[in-house]
Protein backbone atom coordinates (compact mmCIF):
# COMPACT_ATOMS: atom_id res chain seq x y z
CA UNK A 1 0.00 0.00 0.00
CA UNK A 2 1.37 3.54 -0.97
CA UNK A 3 2.39 5.28 2.19
CA UNK A 4 -0.47 8.03 3.38
CA UNK A 5 -0.41 11.12 1.29
CA UNK A 6 0.69 14.36 3.56
CA UNK A 7 -0.94 18.01 3.16
CA UNK A 8 1.27 21.16 3.87
CA UNK A 9 0.45 25.05 3.84
CA UNK A 10 2.79 26.56 1.09
CA UNK A 11 1.29 29.60 0.74
CA UNK A 12 -0.49 32.46 2.41
CA UNK A 13 -2.48 36.02 1.51
CA UNK A 14 -4.81 38.27 3.65
CA UNK A 15 -6.67 41.19 3.61
CA UNK A 16 -8.14 41.81 7.10
CA UNK A 17 -9.24 44.69 9.38
CA UNK A 18 -5.68 44.83 11.04
CA UNK A 19 -3.56 44.54 8.08
CA UNK A 20 -4.12 44.36 4.10
CA UNK A 21 -1.28 41.51 3.20
CA UNK A 22 -0.72 38.43 5.35
CA UNK A 23 2.65 40.11 6.63
CA UNK A 24 0.49 43.50 8.24
CA UNK A 25 -2.08 40.74 9.37
CA UNK A 26 0.74 38.73 12.14
CA UNK A 27 2.60 41.66 12.83
CA UNK A 28 -1.21 43.44 13.94
CA UNK A 29 -1.63 40.34 15.66
CA UNK A 30 1.85 40.29 17.27
CA UNK A 31 1.18 44.02 18.46
CA UNK A 32 -2.52 43.18 20.01
CA UNK A 33 -4.41 45.78 17.45
CA UNK A 34 -7.86 46.29 17.77
CA UNK A 35 -9.60 46.83 13.81
CA UNK A 36 -12.76 48.34 15.11
CA UNK A 37 -14.22 51.99 14.11
CA UNK A 38 -17.35 53.37 13.47
CA UNK A 39 -18.77 51.96 9.66
CA UNK A 40 -17.57 53.97 6.78
CA UNK A 41 -19.71 51.65 4.25
CA UNK A 42 -23.17 53.35 5.11
CA UNK A 43 -25.12 55.91 7.43
CA UNK A 44 -25.40 54.04 10.79
CA UNK A 45 -27.54 56.44 12.26
CA UNK A 46 -30.74 54.64 12.83
CA UNK A 47 -28.78 51.14 13.53
CA UNK A 48 -28.49 49.68 17.24
CA UNK A 49 -24.66 49.06 16.50
CA UNK A 50 -22.72 51.81 14.59
CA UNK A 51 -19.20 49.85 14.45
CA UNK A 52 -17.50 47.30 13.22
CA UNK A 53 -13.72 46.12 11.93
CA UNK A 54 -13.79 47.50 8.06
CA UNK A 55 -11.03 46.92 6.10
CA UNK A 56 -9.37 50.26 5.50
CA UNK A 57 -7.50 52.02 2.51
CA UNK A 58 -8.29 49.39 0.44
CA UNK A 59 -8.87 50.83 -3.56
CA UNK A 60 -9.73 47.36 -5.57
CA UNK A 61 -8.83 48.92 -8.83
CA UNK A 62 -4.99 48.94 -7.78
CA UNK A 63 -5.71 45.12 -7.99
CA UNK A 64 -8.12 44.45 -10.08
CA UNK A 65 -9.52 46.23 -13.76
CA UNK A 66 -12.29 48.37 -13.02
CA UNK A 67 -14.91 46.32 -15.42
CA UNK A 68 -14.14 43.45 -13.94
CA UNK A 69 -14.01 44.70 -10.35
CA UNK A 70 -17.68 45.97 -11.32
CA UNK A 71 -18.88 42.64 -11.69
CA UNK A 72 -18.16 41.38 -8.35
CA UNK A 73 -19.34 41.84 -5.16
CA UNK A 74 -17.26 42.62 -2.26
CA UNK A 75 -16.51 39.23 -0.92
CA UNK A 76 -14.94 38.31 -4.40
CA UNK A 77 -12.53 41.48 -4.25
CA UNK A 78 -11.07 40.10 -0.91
CA UNK A 79 -11.13 36.67 -2.16
CA UNK A 80 -8.72 37.31 -5.61
CA UNK A 81 -6.68 39.87 -3.41
CA UNK A 82 -5.80 37.50 -0.89
CA UNK A 83 -5.36 35.07 -3.39
CA UNK A 84 -2.81 36.36 -5.38
CA UNK A 85 -0.94 37.23 -2.83
CA UNK A 86 -0.85 33.68 -1.76
CA UNK A 87 -0.25 32.12 -5.04
CA UNK A 88 2.57 34.30 -5.41
CA UNK A 89 3.39 33.41 -1.82
CA UNK A 90 3.56 29.91 -2.85
CA UNK A 91 5.49 30.52 -5.82
CA UNK A 92 2.58 29.19 -8.22
CA UNK A 93 2.53 31.78 -10.70
CA UNK A 94 5.73 30.76 -12.01
CA UNK A 95 5.86 28.89 -15.21
CA UNK A 96 5.21 25.17 -14.93
CA UNK A 97 5.06 25.10 -10.96
CA UNK A 98 1.65 23.38 -11.50
CA UNK A 99 -0.34 20.85 -13.11
CA UNK A 100 -3.87 23.00 -14.38
CA UNK A 101 -5.90 19.94 -13.75
CA UNK A 102 -4.67 19.09 -10.48
CA UNK A 103 -4.77 22.57 -9.21
CA UNK A 104 -8.67 23.49 -7.40
CA UNK A 105 -9.89 26.22 -5.60
CA UNK A 106 -12.41 25.05 -2.53
CA UNK A 107 -13.51 28.45 -0.91
CA UNK A 108 -16.01 29.56 2.49
CA UNK A 109 -18.42 32.17 2.11
CA UNK A 110 -21.03 32.24 4.70
CA UNK A 111 -23.34 34.42 3.03
CA UNK A 112 -21.82 35.78 -0.53
CA UNK A 113 -22.84 38.89 -2.31
CA UNK A 114 -25.45 40.78 0.59
CA UNK A 115 -24.74 44.06 -0.75
CA UNK A 116 -25.31 42.99 -4.05
CA UNK A 117 -28.76 41.37 -2.65
CA UNK A 118 -29.87 44.37 -0.78
CA UNK A 119 -29.09 46.79 -3.21
CA UNK A 120 -31.01 44.98 -6.63
CA UNK A 121 -33.79 43.77 -4.42
CA UNK A 122 -34.15 47.85 -3.34
CA UNK A 123 -34.55 48.71 -6.97
CA UNK A 124 -36.71 46.18 -7.39
CA UNK A 125 -39.04 47.52 -5.05
CA UNK A 126 -38.80 50.83 -6.20
CA UNK A 127 -40.06 49.89 -9.67
CA UNK A 128 -43.95 49.37 -10.80
CA UNK A 129 -42.87 44.96 -10.12
CA UNK A 130 -41.91 44.73 -13.92
CA UNK A 131 -38.16 42.43 -13.15
CA UNK A 132 -35.55 44.60 -14.36
CA UNK A 133 -32.73 43.15 -12.83
CA UNK A 134 -29.29 43.51 -13.53
CA UNK A 135 -27.71 40.91 -15.48
CA UNK A 136 -24.78 40.19 -12.71
CA UNK A 137 -27.26 40.59 -10.02
CA UNK A 138 -27.09 36.61 -9.66
CA UNK A 139 -22.99 35.93 -10.27
CA UNK A 140 -22.45 38.73 -8.13
CA UNK A 141 -24.55 37.67 -5.51
CA UNK A 142 -23.80 33.92 -5.26
CA UNK A 143 -21.47 32.34 -2.81
CA UNK A 144 -19.49 30.01 -5.38
CA UNK A 145 -18.73 32.54 -7.51
CA UNK A 146 -15.15 33.94 -5.77
CA UNK A 147 -13.22 30.25 -6.52
CA UNK A 148 -14.85 30.90 -10.14
CA UNK A 149 -13.25 33.94 -10.26
CA UNK A 150 -10.04 32.31 -8.84
CA UNK A 151 -9.73 29.61 -11.29
CA UNK A 152 -10.75 31.57 -14.29
CA UNK A 153 -7.45 34.53 -13.19
CA UNK A 154 -5.15 31.52 -13.07
CA UNK A 155 -6.67 28.75 -15.03
CA UNK A 156 -6.97 26.21 -11.81
CA UNK A 157 -8.98 23.40 -13.40
CA UNK A 158 -9.06 20.90 -10.22
CA UNK A 159 -12.09 20.25 -7.79
CA UNK A 160 -14.04 23.96 -7.68
CA UNK A 161 -16.46 24.98 -5.58
CA UNK A 162 -17.48 27.02 -2.18
CA UNK A 163 -18.73 25.44 1.37
CA UNK A 164 -21.84 27.35 3.24
CA UNK A 165 -21.35 26.45 6.94
CA UNK A 166 -22.27 29.96 8.56
CA UNK A 167 -19.20 31.27 10.49
CA UNK A 168 -17.73 27.66 9.96
CA UNK A 169 -17.61 27.77 6.20
CA UNK A 170 -14.16 28.58 5.30
CA UNK A 171 -12.78 25.96 7.87
CA UNK A 172 -15.18 23.52 5.81
CA UNK A 173 -13.47 25.26 2.76
CA UNK A 174 -10.10 24.26 4.49
CA UNK A 175 -10.87 20.78 5.03
CA UNK A 176 -12.81 19.52 2.13
CA UNK A 177 -9.17 20.90 0.41
CA UNK A 178 -7.03 18.63 2.63
CA UNK A 179 -9.26 15.63 1.89
CA UNK A 180 -9.04 16.51 -1.95
CA UNK A 181 -5.79 16.06 -1.51
CA UNK A 182 -5.36 13.54 0.54
CA UNK A 183 -8.06 11.51 -1.28
CA UNK A 184 -5.72 11.95 -4.66
CA UNK A 185 -7.69 14.44 -6.54
CA UNK A 186 -6.21 17.24 -6.63
CA UNK A 187 -2.28 17.97 -5.66
CA UNK A 188 -2.94 21.83 -4.96
CA UNK A 189 -5.59 23.80 -3.48
CA UNK A 190 -6.14 27.43 -3.07
CA UNK A 191 -8.49 27.29 -0.12
CA UNK A 192 -9.44 30.04 2.14
CA UNK A 193 -12.63 32.22 2.35
CA UNK A 194 -13.81 36.06 2.30
CA UNK A 195 -17.04 37.89 3.62
CA UNK A 196 -17.98 41.38 3.14
CA UNK A 197 -21.33 41.44 5.66
CA UNK A 198 -20.60 45.37 6.57
CA UNK A 199 -23.88 46.55 5.04
CA UNK A 200 -27.57 47.49 6.22
CA UNK A 201 -28.97 44.38 6.04
CA UNK A 202 -25.79 42.66 7.60
CA UNK A 203 -26.09 44.72 10.60
CA UNK A 204 -29.32 45.27 10.44
CA UNK A 205 -29.91 41.57 10.31
CA UNK A 206 -27.58 40.55 12.77
CA UNK A 207 -28.85 43.27 15.26
CA UNK A 208 -32.38 41.95 15.03
CA UNK A 209 -30.97 39.00 16.56
CA UNK A 210 -28.89 41.01 19.57
CA UNK A 211 -25.99 38.83 18.56
CA UNK A 212 -23.89 42.36 18.19
CA UNK A 213 -22.18 44.40 20.48
CA UNK A 214 -23.80 48.34 20.73
CA UNK A 215 -21.18 49.62 22.98
CA UNK A 216 -21.04 52.17 20.83
CA UNK A 217 -19.56 54.63 22.88
CA UNK A 218 -16.14 52.32 22.80
CA UNK A 219 -15.48 50.58 19.48
CA UNK A 220 -12.32 49.48 20.19
CA UNK A 221 -12.96 47.76 23.24
CA UNK A 222 -16.24 46.10 22.39
CA UNK A 223 -14.83 42.79 21.33
CA UNK A 224 -13.92 41.33 24.24
CA UNK A 225 -14.11 37.58 24.55
CA UNK A 226 -14.45 35.90 27.76
CA UNK A 227 -14.70 39.22 29.47
CA UNK A 228 -17.34 39.28 32.19
CA UNK A 229 -18.68 42.57 30.09
CA UNK A 230 -18.75 41.46 26.90
CA UNK A 231 -22.33 41.33 25.00
CA UNK A 232 -21.88 40.29 21.37
CA UNK A 233 -19.40 40.17 18.79
CA UNK A 234 -18.20 42.38 16.35
CA UNK A 235 -18.59 42.46 12.80
CA UNK A 236 -15.89 42.10 10.76
CA UNK A 237 -15.22 42.01 6.52
CA UNK A 238 -12.13 40.68 4.52
CA UNK A 239 -10.54 37.23 3.78
CA UNK A 240 -7.19 34.76 4.01
CA UNK A 241 -5.95 32.47 1.75
CA UNK A 242 -3.89 29.34 2.08
CA UNK A 243 -2.21 27.10 -0.03
CA UNK A 244 -2.62 23.59 0.44
CA UNK A 245 -0.26 21.07 -1.17
CA UNK A 246 0.69 17.44 -1.04
CA UNK A 247 4.00 17.37 0.71
CA UNK A 248 5.93 15.52 -2.35
CA UNK A 249 4.99 18.05 -4.61
CA UNK A 250 5.72 20.12 -2.56
CA UNK A 251 9.36 19.61 -1.65
CA UNK A 252 9.84 18.45 -5.78
CA UNK A 253 9.51 21.97 -6.49
CA UNK A 254 11.00 23.56 -3.61
CA UNK A 255 8.46 24.79 -2.05
CA UNK A 256 8.66 26.52 1.33
CA UNK A 257 6.31 25.09 3.99
CA UNK A 258 5.13 26.78 6.56
CA UNK A 259 3.26 23.92 8.70
CA UNK A 260 1.32 21.27 7.94
CA UNK A 261 -2.35 20.52 7.90
CA UNK A 262 -2.80 17.03 10.66
CA UNK A 263 -6.62 16.27 10.80
CA UNK A 264 -10.54 17.53 11.24
CA UNK A 265 -13.14 17.32 13.04
CA UNK A 266 -16.50 17.93 12.33
CA UNK A 267 -20.04 17.57 13.92
CA UNK A 268 -23.50 19.12 14.80
CA UNK A 269 -25.02 20.29 17.59
CA UNK A 270 -28.44 19.39 16.76
CA UNK A 271 -29.70 21.44 19.52
CA UNK A 272 -30.94 24.80 18.07
CA UNK A 273 -30.51 27.33 14.78
CA UNK A 274 -28.45 29.78 16.86
CA UNK A 275 -27.80 29.30 20.59
CA UNK A 276 -24.74 26.47 20.87
CA UNK A 277 -25.38 23.73 23.40
CA UNK A 278 -25.03 24.39 26.82
CA UNK A 279 -22.54 21.95 27.35
CA UNK A 280 -20.73 22.50 24.02
CA UNK A 281 -20.91 19.01 23.19
CA UNK A 282 -20.72 19.21 19.61
CA UNK A 283 -17.85 21.34 20.22
CA UNK A 284 -16.40 18.86 22.40
CA UNK A 285 -16.29 16.18 19.72
CA UNK A 286 -14.89 18.03 17.05
CA UNK A 287 -11.64 18.95 19.21
CA UNK A 288 -11.58 15.47 20.08
CA UNK A 289 -12.20 14.03 16.28
CA UNK A 290 -9.51 16.45 15.15
CA UNK A 291 -6.55 15.49 17.71
CA UNK A 292 -7.57 11.55 16.94
CA UNK A 293 -7.35 12.01 13.30
CA UNK A 294 -3.86 13.67 13.80
CA UNK A 295 -2.73 10.63 15.66
CA UNK A 296 -2.13 13.33 18.45
CA UNK A 297 -3.31 13.25 22.22
CA UNK A 298 -4.52 16.35 24.32
CA UNK A 299 -1.38 16.56 25.81
CA UNK A 300 0.64 17.35 22.20
CA UNK A 301 -1.63 20.45 21.97
CA UNK A 302 -0.33 23.89 22.91
CA UNK A 303 -2.63 26.44 21.51
CA UNK A 304 -6.33 26.61 20.37
CA UNK A 305 -7.17 29.85 18.36
CA UNK A 306 -11.39 29.44 19.90
CA UNK A 307 -14.04 30.41 18.29
CA UNK A 308 -14.71 32.95 21.03
CA UNK A 309 -17.06 35.44 19.75
CA UNK A 310 -17.56 37.66 22.42
CA UNK A 311 -20.91 36.14 23.07
CA UNK A 312 -22.20 36.00 26.53
CA UNK A 313 -23.44 32.02 25.59
CA UNK A 314 -20.57 30.85 22.93
CA UNK A 315 -17.52 31.49 25.04
CA UNK A 316 -18.67 30.25 27.91
CA UNK A 317 -19.72 27.07 26.13
CA UNK A 318 -16.79 26.87 24.49
CA UNK A 319 -14.26 27.08 27.24
CA UNK A 320 -16.85 23.98 28.68
CA UNK A 321 -15.93 21.60 26.03
CA UNK A 322 -11.95 22.60 25.55
CA UNK A 323 -12.39 21.59 29.54
CA UNK A 324 -14.04 18.19 28.99
CA UNK A 325 -11.62 17.55 25.60
CA UNK A 326 -7.86 18.51 27.67
CA UNK A 327 -8.70 18.09 31.59
CA UNK A 328 -5.99 18.94 33.23
CA UNK A 329 -4.15 19.75 30.35
CA UNK A 330 -6.16 22.86 30.14
CA UNK A 331 -3.62 24.43 32.14
CA UNK A 332 -0.85 23.87 29.76
CA UNK A 333 -2.74 25.07 26.50
CA UNK A 334 -2.94 29.05 25.79
CA UNK A 335 -6.18 29.77 24.31
CA UNK A 336 -6.43 32.96 22.39
CA UNK A 337 -9.65 34.45 20.80
CA UNK A 338 -8.29 36.46 17.55
CA UNK A 339 -11.40 37.85 16.61
CA UNK A 340 -10.72 40.65 19.82
CA UNK A 341 -8.49 42.40 17.38
CA UNK A 342 -10.68 41.34 14.10
CA UNK A 343 -13.82 41.70 14.81
CA UNK A 344 -16.39 38.42 13.32
CA UNK A 345 -15.52 38.03 9.68
CA UNK A 346 -18.74 35.06 9.50
CA UNK A 347 -17.81 32.86 6.91
CA UNK A 348 -14.41 34.37 6.50
CA UNK A 349 -13.17 33.69 10.28
CA UNK A 350 -11.89 30.03 9.69
CA UNK A 351 -9.43 31.31 7.25
CA UNK A 352 -7.94 34.32 8.45
CA UNK A 353 -8.12 32.14 12.15
CA UNK A 354 -6.08 29.40 10.45
CA UNK A 355 -3.66 31.72 9.45
CA UNK A 356 -3.41 33.32 12.95
CA UNK A 357 -3.24 29.44 13.99
CA UNK A 358 -0.68 28.32 11.22
CA UNK A 359 1.42 32.04 12.23
CA UNK A 360 1.27 30.73 15.78
CA UNK A 361 3.11 27.61 14.96
CA UNK A 362 5.53 29.02 12.37
CA UNK A 363 6.75 31.80 14.82
CA UNK A 364 6.37 30.05 18.04
CA UNK A 365 4.03 33.21 19.76
CA UNK A 366 0.34 33.26 20.56
CA UNK A 367 -1.50 35.94 19.18
CA UNK A 368 -3.55 37.73 22.46
CA UNK A 369 -7.10 37.95 23.18
CA UNK A 370 -7.05 41.83 23.66
CA UNK A 371 -9.81 43.99 25.44
CA UNK A 372 -9.77 41.85 28.58
CA UNK A 373 -10.82 44.16 31.53
CA UNK A 374 -12.44 42.19 34.21
CA UNK A 375 -12.92 38.40 34.62
CA UNK A 376 -15.86 36.26 34.29
CA UNK A 377 -16.47 34.33 37.25
CA UNK A 378 -18.32 31.46 35.05
CA UNK A 379 -14.59 30.83 33.81
CA UNK A 380 -11.63 29.35 35.91
CA UNK A 381 -9.55 32.03 36.20
CA UNK A 382 -6.11 29.09 35.79
CA UNK A 383 -6.73 29.38 32.11
CA UNK A 384 -4.41 30.93 29.92
CA UNK A 385 -6.53 33.39 28.12
CA UNK A 386 -3.44 35.20 26.81
CA UNK A 387 -5.14 38.10 27.56
CA UNK A 388 -3.80 41.84 26.32
CA UNK A 389 -0.30 40.87 24.90
CA UNK A 390 0.84 38.45 22.70
CA UNK A 391 2.81 35.52 24.75
CA UNK A 392 6.00 33.75 23.27
CA UNK A 393 5.77 30.13 23.55
CA UNK A 394 7.14 26.94 21.26
CA UNK A 395 3.61 26.14 19.61
CA UNK A 396 3.61 22.23 18.33
CA UNK A 397 0.65 21.62 17.14
CA UNK A 398 -2.29 23.58 17.74
CA UNK A 399 -6.36 23.45 16.51
CA UNK A 400 -8.32 26.65 15.04
CA UNK A 401 -12.28 26.17 15.99
CA UNK A 402 -15.52 27.63 14.55
CA UNK A 403 -18.77 27.07 14.87
CA UNK A 404 -21.55 28.15 12.66
CA UNK A 405 -25.47 29.18 12.56
CA UNK A 406 -27.11 25.96 12.48
CA UNK A 407 -25.66 24.11 14.83
CA UNK A 408 -22.16 23.70 12.10
CA UNK A 409 -19.38 22.32 14.43
CA UNK A 410 -15.24 22.26 12.41
CA UNK A 411 -12.02 22.23 13.80
CA UNK A 412 -8.53 21.67 12.04
CA UNK A 413 -5.40 20.69 13.88
CA UNK A 414 -2.31 22.04 12.48
CA UNK A 415 1.73 21.05 13.35
CA UNK A 416 4.79 22.02 13.02
CA UNK A 417 6.03 20.58 9.48
CA UNK A 418 9.35 17.89 9.93
CA UNK B 1 -22.24 65.10 -31.94
CA UNK B 2 -25.96 65.20 -30.58
CA UNK B 3 -26.76 65.28 -26.62
CA UNK B 4 -27.91 61.69 -27.29
CA UNK B 5 -25.07 60.68 -28.85
CA UNK B 6 -22.58 61.95 -25.74
CA UNK B 7 -24.66 59.98 -23.63
CA UNK B 8 -24.71 56.94 -25.17
CA UNK B 9 -21.04 56.91 -25.41
CA UNK B 10 -20.54 57.60 -22.15
CA UNK B 11 -22.85 54.75 -20.69
CA UNK B 12 -20.78 52.61 -22.90
CA UNK B 13 -17.07 54.08 -21.59
CA UNK B 14 -18.05 53.62 -18.02
CA UNK B 15 -19.81 49.97 -18.12
CA UNK B 16 -17.44 48.77 -20.73
CA UNK B 17 -14.59 50.40 -18.88
CA UNK B 18 -12.87 51.03 -22.42
CA UNK B 19 -11.34 54.35 -23.55
CA UNK B 20 -14.24 57.04 -25.47
CA UNK B 21 -12.05 57.00 -28.58
CA UNK B 22 -12.68 53.81 -29.14
CA UNK B 23 -16.21 54.08 -28.71
CA UNK B 24 -16.84 54.60 -32.64
CA UNK B 25 -20.18 54.40 -34.27
CA UNK B 26 -18.83 51.53 -35.94
CA UNK B 27 -17.66 49.67 -32.72
CA UNK B 28 -19.40 46.48 -32.50
CA UNK B 29 -19.72 45.69 -28.51
CA UNK B 30 -18.98 41.87 -28.22
CA UNK B 31 -16.00 41.95 -31.29
CA UNK B 32 -14.18 45.75 -30.60
CA UNK B 33 -15.74 46.78 -26.91
CA UNK B 34 -14.70 43.42 -25.27
CA UNK B 35 -18.42 42.90 -23.83
CA UNK B 36 -19.86 39.74 -23.32
CA UNK B 37 -23.16 38.40 -23.55
CA UNK B 38 -24.16 39.77 -19.60
CA UNK B 39 -22.37 43.16 -20.62
CA UNK B 40 -24.72 43.52 -23.53
CA UNK B 41 -28.13 43.25 -21.75
CA UNK B 42 -27.11 45.29 -19.16
CA UNK B 43 -26.22 48.22 -21.67
CA UNK B 44 -29.54 47.75 -23.18
CA UNK B 45 -31.03 48.21 -19.38
CA UNK B 46 -29.35 51.46 -18.82
CA UNK B 47 -30.06 53.02 -22.48
CA UNK B 48 -33.53 52.03 -21.25
CA UNK B 49 -33.15 54.26 -17.50
CA UNK B 50 -31.32 57.08 -18.92
CA UNK B 51 -33.70 57.96 -21.33
CA UNK B 52 -36.87 56.39 -19.86
CA UNK B 53 -37.55 54.06 -22.78
CA UNK B 54 -38.45 50.17 -23.53
CA UNK B 55 -36.13 48.55 -25.79
CA UNK B 56 -38.03 45.06 -26.49
CA UNK B 57 -36.45 41.86 -26.34
CA UNK B 58 -36.63 41.02 -30.40
CA UNK B 59 -35.33 44.83 -31.30
CA UNK B 60 -32.31 44.46 -28.93
CA UNK B 61 -31.19 42.08 -30.69
CA UNK B 62 -30.67 44.00 -33.44
CA UNK B 63 -28.14 46.53 -31.92
CA UNK B 64 -25.00 45.43 -31.98
CA UNK B 65 -23.14 48.59 -32.61
CA UNK B 66 -22.66 52.17 -30.92
CA UNK B 67 -24.42 53.97 -34.03
CA UNK B 68 -27.16 51.00 -33.99
CA UNK B 69 -27.77 52.09 -30.57
CA UNK B 70 -27.95 55.66 -31.23
CA UNK B 71 -29.89 55.44 -34.37
CA UNK B 72 -32.32 53.22 -32.19
CA UNK B 73 -32.79 55.38 -29.26
CA UNK B 74 -33.12 58.46 -31.32
CA UNK B 75 -36.22 57.16 -32.83
CA UNK B 76 -37.30 56.31 -29.57
CA UNK B 77 -36.94 59.27 -27.67
CA UNK B 78 -38.66 61.31 -30.54
CA UNK B 79 -40.91 58.66 -31.24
Amino acid sequence: MTQARRVVITGVGAITPIGNTAQEYLSGLKNGVSGASFISAFDTEKFKTRFACEVKNFDVNQFIDRKEARRMDRFTHFALVCADEAIKDAGLDREGSFDPDRTGVIWGSGIGGLDTFLKESVEYAKGDGTPRFNPFFIPKMIADIAPGHISIKYGFRGPNFSTVSACASSTNALIDAYIMIKLGKADVVVSGGSEAAITEAGIGGFNAMQALSTRNDSPETASRPFDKDRDGFVMGEGGACLILEELEHALARGAKIYAEVAGFGLSADAHHITAPHPDGLGAANVMRYAIEDAGLSPADIDYINVHGTSTPLGDIAEVKAIQKVFGDHVYQLNISSTKSMTGHLLGGAGAVEALATVFAICHDFVPPTINHFTDDPDLDPAINFTFNKAQQRTVRAALSNTFGFGGHNASILFKKYH
Amino acid sequence: MSDIASRVKAIIVDKLGVDENEVTMEASFTNDLGADSLDTVELIMEFEKEFDIQIPDDQAENISTVGQAIEYIEKAVKG
